[in-house]
């Protein structure tokens, strides 16, 4: 420092991850009690992978390993990639989730701060696109046991088709595909709880709760959680009034699948997000729509990482188009202009 | 009365407290006096006075030169000792053209002229003795104070705000000015009201300054034209800039002056430094100092004579309690480092602030990551990040277009990074490039200029030549020259 | 098997994404037309000749034609090589320059006879005086090529670096240091 200013905010790198580790917490707690345990065995694995990936990647790219693990950015991206998973897929998916993340989307393109990409987005596309079915083997609430779990997870046999149910967005998706069903008849499966699917919406809660928690401490702007919530809650609130009987509510779309998840810590991503307040708007007011219209009428259930992705390719003209008006350059100001 | 809110801007640690409970002290003549010629913008002060000269306290030592300048003063008297280079306060330690005086611990003033009634004096000469008083902006900027009186003459000007904001960190000298000198203090900005023709007098000061909000609202009382006004504690509040938006709504177009859109903003300082020139015609010879930070014994504010080495302030409030990691000219926010503790105080100097490393916060740099912090802070907004990575790639000028010209160096965006990039220092080693290119544009269009001068020269002398010689008669010279 | 597979797979795909990458930024710089003209532009125009070539346009094309580095113009100094790195596409670095900024030729009062010897060789007319008469340099029209201390014939004139002061000291760049 030997420029002005001479005091700082007492804010790093390390502190930001540790406090989004921390908000994750509460859904995690939801996650392991409602569905069960797996997810902490499945956490273990893509964190030790993540860091490890990360060190070995800093060491084949010369760069200070200890600082740049210690700074838990690697733990964030490894934690969320394992969210965004199903619990009980089996560790090597794990494990190449992880390594996708931080190998090829994060370290190729340049390590922390330098990826255009959501690594745990991207994650979840590769394996969604690779392995279709083990990822869309979610376990319904409460009915595996911590033994089937972990067989799941570390055993190879995969004959689980009995044993797993269709998620909330799959069954509702399946059902109004029929022809035959309505959302309303839908929604009296098995599948469903009070606020979206049954048991994922306390999760949820937790992810709420913990995105609270980030914005009282300041690590992520009102901005993109409200625009996305707004946005997904505003699309899908006109076309259930519009056809009640065809498209869910949107309390429905906001309790299912990972919007909560997505709305305060996915999108929220600062890396590979915009940076400028209107950006910010567009940018998760851009994914909210593209998942809605994927949820509607894409091939998959759940649309947010490819909304997700679609608008990190904006990002570099949202942030050009959005920058803040600068001062004494007002249209207003007398005699403005340079 | 209305106040209008600015973008962005942070709300650091005020640490005002230590200093700011104490009442002024006033300092013992030191051994020596170290008065730099260049205490302000535009051209140095040409020196009037000789080695071994005697000289009397207010007597001018060096005249103003040029129409942007000021003169200097002796601060006591004594014996000029030596005309030469010593230290500047600034963070370079080049040095600068300074006169040393070895007081002779008399005190004795020189006549002054007190005016009768300085409420009768012609705007004219209100901005004369300002001038003649070697007054300059005393919130930090040191802009000659007479050249802002002046430009109410060419701008009518509505708005005369005087800047009691001190958003600052630690600095609290104009906290306690208003609060024990307030008479003073409005004496001084209703003198500059009437040297400017403006028709309203606002006195903005933080709410994070009770005491002298109360001072002042008292002393105003009596004078319907001011308001005294409560702003939000917010940094840069005390930036002019932001200031003038925030109390009148409007915005200084980029790369005019505040008088243009018929606002002057001056400084607590100043105001006091006004009454005492016109009033009793006594030349600024002395300022109030903020000495703070972690690192020194007994903080308070001090009347320190313009000269006076920073180490001798220092020595004077207990030294240090423990080896600073940085001493300060100013505030943390804006401030400079001191380069070395013979640097003396200036009229521009309004802290000396020895931070300890637990204040500091001092981190290593880690990358960006695009956080947007510094986006939601910049009160001009800018987006910093973008600048500091063209910066950073040597694209100067691709950070031109993105306004960095438009930067106040407010240091917020650094204040939040939390990859402790160095966004404040990049922007102004920026403007410092933009500046030495433009200086180096001027200079090869001059030097083309000056060469396609001599290649016409040369080749009308060679023609001259070779028509003189062969042969005499003059047609052909007339027709080629 | 599909799960060794698979992790192989990526670690595979993540090693060749990385070659190729590096051999693209080898092999696909950018590269753009040279223009002669451009150059000629952004050189002082001064002539003064102490690239080694005639003048700015020999100058320029040489450069044009890779045969002079960026680097070439000491009175440009910096900003004119970066000028002429940009036109050309390329990269420059500035450790070739030689350590100094601009610089000013400087008469020494005590060597100076008054032959006006470099008054005639400066190309920009900058220094003034008469015969028999001291000479003095004009500091702002000086571009500190050095022709006339190459004719002098007592050796009375220095060039000097532009000595910095408060007036025209910057900041420099802060370090790099990068995670």
């Amino acid at each position: 420092m030997i420029h002005s200013p001479y005091v700082r905010k007492a804010v790093s790198v390390q502190r930001t991850m540790g406090l989004v580790l921390l908000a994750l917490i509460p859904g995690i707690v939801a996650h392991a009690l409602l569905i069960g345990p797996g997810v902490l065995v499945n956490l273990a694995i893509s964190t030790i992978t993540a860091v490890g990936a990360e060190a070995l990647m800093l060491h084949l790219r010369k760069r200070p390993v200890a600082i740049a693990v210690g700074d838990l950015s690697a733990v964030v991206t490894a934690w969320l990639v394992t969210l965004c998973f199903p619990p009980i897929v089996p560790w090597w998916l794990t494990v190449c989730g992880a390594l996708v993340a931080i190998v090829a989307v994060k370290h190729l393109y340049g390590g922390l701060g330098q990826n255009p990409f959501n690594p745990a987005m991207i994650a979840y596309c590769s394996m969604i696109v690779a392995f279709p079915a083990l990822m869309s083997q979610w376990p319904p609430a409460g009915q595996l046991s911590f033994d089937t779990q972990l067989a799941l997870i570390l055993g190879g046999a995969r004959d689980i088709d009995g044993i797993t149910g269709a998620t909330a967005l799959d069954a509702l998706r399946t059902g109004l595909r029929s022809g035959t069903q309505t959302v309303d008849a839908v929604l009296q499966g098995s599948a469903f709880g009070a606020l979206g699917g049954r048991g994922w919406e306390w999760i949820s809660v937790g992810y709420v709760a913990g995105g609270l928690f980030l914005l009282a401490k300041r690590i992520i702007t009102w901005h993109m959680p409200l625009a996305f919530i707004g946005v997904l809650a505003g699309i899908s609130t006109l076309f259930w009034l519009l056809d009640p009987g065809r498209f869910a509510s949107p309390l429905f779309h906001l309790a299912s699948g990972g919007a909560m998840l997505a709305a305060f810590f996915i999108v929220t991503d600062p890396v590979s997000g915009a940076t400028t307040p209107r950006g910010k708007l567009l940018f998760a007011g851009g994914i909210a729509l593209i998942a809605w219209l994927i949820r509607n009428f894409g091939a998959y259930p759940e649309g947010i990482a490819f909304g997700v992705l679609l608008m990190n390719m904006c990002v570099p003209l949202l942030d050009m188009k959005t920058q803040p008006p600068v001062f004494g350059h007002h249209k207003d100001a007398k005699g403005g202009g340079k | 009365m209305k106040i209008f809110r600015f973008r962005g801007g942070i709300h650091p640690e005020g640490n005002k407290d230590p200093t700011a409970c104490h009442p002024i002290a006033r300092l013992p003549l030191p051994q020596r006096l170290y008065i730099p010629l260049q205490q302000h913008i535009g051209e140095p002060a040409a020196p009037e006075v000789e080695v071994g000269d005697h000289v009397l306290k207010g007597q001018r030592l060096a005249r103003h030169q040029g129409s942007v300048s000021a003169p200097v003063h002796a601060p006591t008297s004594g014996r000029v000792i030596a005309i030469g280079d010593h230290m500047a306060p600034h963070p370079s330690g080049l040095p600068v053209q300074t006169i040393t005086l070895e007081p002779d611990g008399e005190e004795r003033w020189i006549e002054t002229e007190p005016a009768v009634d300085p409420f009768a004096l012609t705007r004219a000469e209100v901005s004369a003795r300002v001038r003649d008083a070697g007054i300059v902006g005393l919130g930090g900027a040191a802009f000659p104070a007479a050249v802002k009186l002046d430009a109410g003459n060419r701008h009518p000007i509505d708005t005369l705000i005087l800047n009691g904001g001190e958003c600052e960190p630690y600095l609290t000298c104009d906290d306690r000015l208003m609060r024990e000198g307030a008479g003073y203090v409005v004496e001084g900005v209703r003198l500059i009201a009437n040297g400017l023709g403006a028709k309203r007098t606002v006195i903005a000061i933080e709410d994070n300054k009770p005491e002298a909000l109360e001072a002042m609202r008292a002393a105003a009382a009596a004078h319907p034209g001011i308001h005294v006004l409560r702003v939000p504690s917010r940094y840069p509040m005390g930036s002019e800039k932001q200031l003038v938006t925030t109390v009148t709504g409007r915005e200084i177009p980029a790369g005019k002056l505040s008088a243009e859109i018929g606002v002057s903003v001056h400084n607590v300082g100043t105001a006091l430094a006004v009454c005492r020139a016109v009033r009793f015609g006594k030349p600024l010879v002395s300022r109030v100092v903020t000495v703070g930070g972690g690192a020194i014994r007994n903080p308070r504010n001090v009347v320190v004579p313009i000269g006076t080495p920073a180490g001798d302030l220092i020595d004077f409030c207990g030294g240090f309690t423990e080896p600073p990691t940085r001493v300060l000219m100013g505030g943390p926010m804006m401030g400079q480092v001191l380069p070395g503790l013979e640097a003396p105080v200036v009229k521009g100097t309004s802290g000396i602030i020895a931070l300890t490393a637990a204040e500091a916060h001092a981190a290593s740099e880690r990358a960006c990551l695009h956080c947007g912090r510094c986006v939601d802070v910049c009160p001009v907004g800018l987006v910093p990040l973008e600048l500091a990575a063209r910066v950073r790639a040597g694209r100067i000028d691709d950070a031109a277009e993105l306004g960095m010209g438009d930067c106040l160096s407010c240091g917020c965006c650094a204040y939040v990074c939390p990859a402790h990039l160095p966004l404040a220092h990049l922007f102004n080693y920026a403007k410092g490039e933009i500046a030495a290119r433009r200086e180096a544009q001027r200079k090869a269009e001059e030097t083309r200029k000056l060469a396609e001068a001599r290649r016409l020269r040369l080749a009308a002398e060679a023609a001259a030549k070779a028509a003189r010689r062969p042969a005499r008669p003059a047609e052909t010279v007339e027709t080629e020259s | 098997m599909t799960m060794i597979l698979s992790v192989v797979a990526v670690a595979a795909l993540g090693l060749a994404l990385g070659w190729l990458l590096g051999l693209a930024s080898q092999w696909l710089g950018a590269t753009t037309d040279p223009v002669v003209e451009r150059i000629a532009e952004a050189l002082p125009g001064s002539q003064c000749g102490q690239c080694g070539f005639a003048g700015c346009a020999q100058a320029a094309a040489a450069v044009a034609a890779g045969d002079a580095p960026v680097t070439l113009c000491p009175p440009g100094g910096r900003a004119v090589a970066e000028k002429l790195a940009q036109i050309l596409g390329a990269t420059f670095d500035p450790g070739n320059l030689p350590d100094r900024g601009p610089l000013l030729a400087r008469v020494r009062t005590d060597a100076c006879i008054g032959c006006s010897r470099c008054i005639k060789s400066c190309p920009t007319d900058a220094i003034l005086g008469a015969t028999k008469q001291l000479h003095v340099v004009l500091e702002e029209a000086c571009i500190g090529c050095g022709a006339c201390a190459e004719v002098c014939p007592t050796g009375g004139i220095d060039l000097e670096g532009i000595p910095v002061t408060l007036r025209n000291w910057r900041w420099h760049k802060p370090g790099v240091g990068h995670a």
